[in-house]
């Protein structure tokens, strides 16, 4: 396995709170890795040090051999792309302006709008589905839209290396679905794609590549159909559950064990 | 191909053939500079002309290309031209600052005159004319170490893991509210004299503005514009949020450090040269921002804004209540407070 993204030895901290501590991850080029884990496990702080958004207060970050914070910001930028939680789009921007701000990577003073970053962003709608929204203001999209829009915003950026912060946070099942569908569609042109994931099932359908965290650590990682089992559910969410086999695509599937909790019928005093 | 980019595409672009050079234009802006600079440029002319003693426009012309009467040219070269020019390159200074810091800041409210930059300016020029008895031109040096000091003690209190807009402007209103209260304090305690030369600080005017005033703003302005509009590129990414900024490839650390010190030297400088002219940094940029339809700060377009704003609000000022000369900070907070009020009731409804 290659690996132009890695981390060694990676100490994670906001202030003085240690998220993670020792941590080591190389993520496999032109596979689609999902990280999942519960709630402030240190995925997403993972996944902010990869970015180099947070320094870590020990260790490194590896890109295409070297050493992350040796290349220049926008060096960075046109190599890896991110697409963060707290992204906001200015009021009254075009869902085509705000795409087209994914091409700043590639631009300069006086090199503002080529040919190639008309074609890229042309490509980048085309492949979201947003083509036809492309007029509209990002304002007045649904939630789905929107992710699909920011969405085309990374692609733009035409970066070999994608990370997605809960891509599929705030959307209905349709249009996570919709979302993760695109995503797993990236690898097969080659792209390195590395998203946060809540949902263990939609984890293990599309990913190939499935890392478990816990407490800061990685507790498993592998094909999913490989690592996923009721005990490593158990020990990472500490959840009772079976496993079978997802009947559509025969990957695992987490059922959660029936405790019988039934609704009480006793009335509120 | 797609007809899609239909919004972008509208944009026109003048490529080089190999693709390695393009620049974009946006018409509109070109348009509402245009008109911006007209208003500047006809306030400006109607300014030399009328006034206690008026002048017509041919020997305003005459007196320009150097061949007026002496007592013309006195008029107009150092009474009136001077004070055009400073309202002028005041009002860019400050449209220009009140643009970075509300794209900084991510709020409309992070202006330097409602965060107290420009009353901090004040109370530099204020301490250096009647505590340390100063000349008119170290005020000026005052107004620079007032404004900077204020800047930074604003954002040493304000950064808490990167900026946090609303603690920012809370922060600033607060000082502001402070330091227009000392200004006050310090000019009620001063002999007669002090009180009529500091009282300039206490609310912005043009009034008697020489080349004094003028030399400082164009050698900085000349230094500062240029950098404001060359690293401001960043500001409309800058207002994607931190992680979306930096991930698209912007320094976002020591880009906003730059544009933030830029920021407060406009505003300090332009307060030195005129006192706190309030609301033109506060109102230029939405207002250059609204009529271009930009989704990204529209630096040039603001800069001419805040000049006509300032030109026309010293006009108004000057004939509204003609034979009474208000001082302009007046017309700009009358303005301005109308402008803010709205501001504030429309951002209660959407929140």
């Amino acid at each position: 396995m290659t690996s132009r993204l890695s981390a060694q030895g990676l100490t994670l901290a906001y202030d003085q709170r240690i998220v993670a501590d020792n941590l080591g991850i190389a993520i496999p080029d032109g596979a689609f890795t999902v990280i999942v884990g519960p709630n402030a496990c240190g995925k997403s702080t993972l996944l902010r040090a990869l970015a180099r958004l947070l320094r870590p207060k020990q260790g490194a970050v590896h890109l295409d051999g070297a050493l992350i914070s040796s290349y220049s910001t926008k060096e960075v930028a046109r190599r890896l792309g991110l697409l963060a939680q707290t992204a906001t789009a200015p009021s009254g921007i075009s869902v085509a302006d705000l795409i087209a701000r994914g091409r700043h990577p590639h631009q300069r003073l006086l090199r503002q709008w080529s040919r190639e970053d008309e074609r890229v962003v042309d490509e980048a709608m085309d492949r979201t589905g947003v083509t036809d929204l492309a007029d509209r203001l990002v304002d007045e999209l649904s939630g789905g839209q929107r992710q699909r829009v920011w969405l085309a915003t990374v692609l733009a950026q035409a970066t070999p290396i994608l990370l997605l912060d809960e891509p599929t946070t705030f959307l209905d099942i349709a249009h996570q679905v919709e979302v993760l569908d695109l995503c797993a569609k990236l690898p097969a042109d080659g792209q390195t794609l590395v998203a946060v994931l809540h949902d263990l099932n939609q984890a293990s359908r599309y990913a190939d590549h499935l890392v478990a965290m816990r407490g800061g650590r990685i507790i498993a990682q592998g094909v999913p159909s490989e690592i996923v089992t009721s005990e490593l559910v158990e020990d990472v969410f500490g959840l009772a559950c079976r496993v079978i086999t997802d009947p559509e695509s025969g990957t695992p599937l987490v059922i959660p064990r029936y405790t019988g909790a039934v609704k009480t019928t006793t009335t509120p005093s | 191909m797609t007809t899609s980019t239909r919004n972008t595409r509208r944009r026109p672009t003048i490529r080089s053939r190999s693709d390695a050079l393009s620049v974009r234009i946006s018409p509109r802006a070109i348009v509402v500079g245009t008109v911006f600079a007209l208003i500047a440029t006809t306030a400006g002319i109607i300014a030399l002309t009328t006034g206690d003693f008026p002048i017509p426009v041919a020997d305003v012309a005459a007196t320009l290309l150097g061949n007026g009467d002496p007592g013309t040219t006195f008029v107009i070269n150092e009474l009136r031209l001077p004070r055009i020019l400073t309202g002028l390159l005041v009002g860019t200074a400050l449209a220009v600052s009140g643009a970075i810091f509300q794209s900084v800041s991510g709020n409309v409210l992070g202006s330097p005159d409602i965060l107290g930059f420009t009353s901090g300016a004040a109370t530099g020029a204020i301490t250096v004319l009647l505590v340390l008895h100063g000349t008119t031109s170290q005020a000026t040096l005052g107004a620079l170490l007032g404004g900077a000091a204020t800047g930074a003690a604003v954002y040493a209190l304000s950064y808490r893991h990167g900026l946090a807009g609303p603690r920012l402007i809370l922060i600033g209103i607060s000082f502001q509210a402070l330091l227009a209260s000392v200004n006050s304090y310090l000019i009620t305690r001063a002999s007669l004299g002090g009180a009529v030369t500091a009282k300039v600080w206490l609310i912005g005017s043009l009034d008697s503005r020489s080349w004094e005033q003028v030399r400082p703003l164009v050698i900085a302005l000349a230094l500062l514009l240029p950098l404001a509009l060359y690293l401001g590129r960043s500001l409309a990414y800058l207002e994607m949020g931190t992680d979306t900024a930096k991930a698209l490839g912007i320094d976002v650390e020591r880009r906003g450090l730059a544009l933030i010190a830029i920021g407060t030297a406009l505003a300090a400088v332009a307060t030195a040269a005129a006192g706190p002219i309030g609301f033109v940094a506060l109102t230029a940029a939405p207002l250059a921002r609204r009529l271009t339809g930009s989704s990204s700060p529209p630096l040039l377009t603001t800069a001419l804004a805040g000049a006509a704003l300032v030109t026309v609000a010293d006009l108004a000022a000057k004939q509204l209540f003609s034979p009474t000369q208000l001082p302009v900070g007046i017309a700009t907070a009358a303005i301005g407070g109308i402008y803010l009020a709205t501001l504030l009731v429309q951002q209660r409804r959407r929140t």
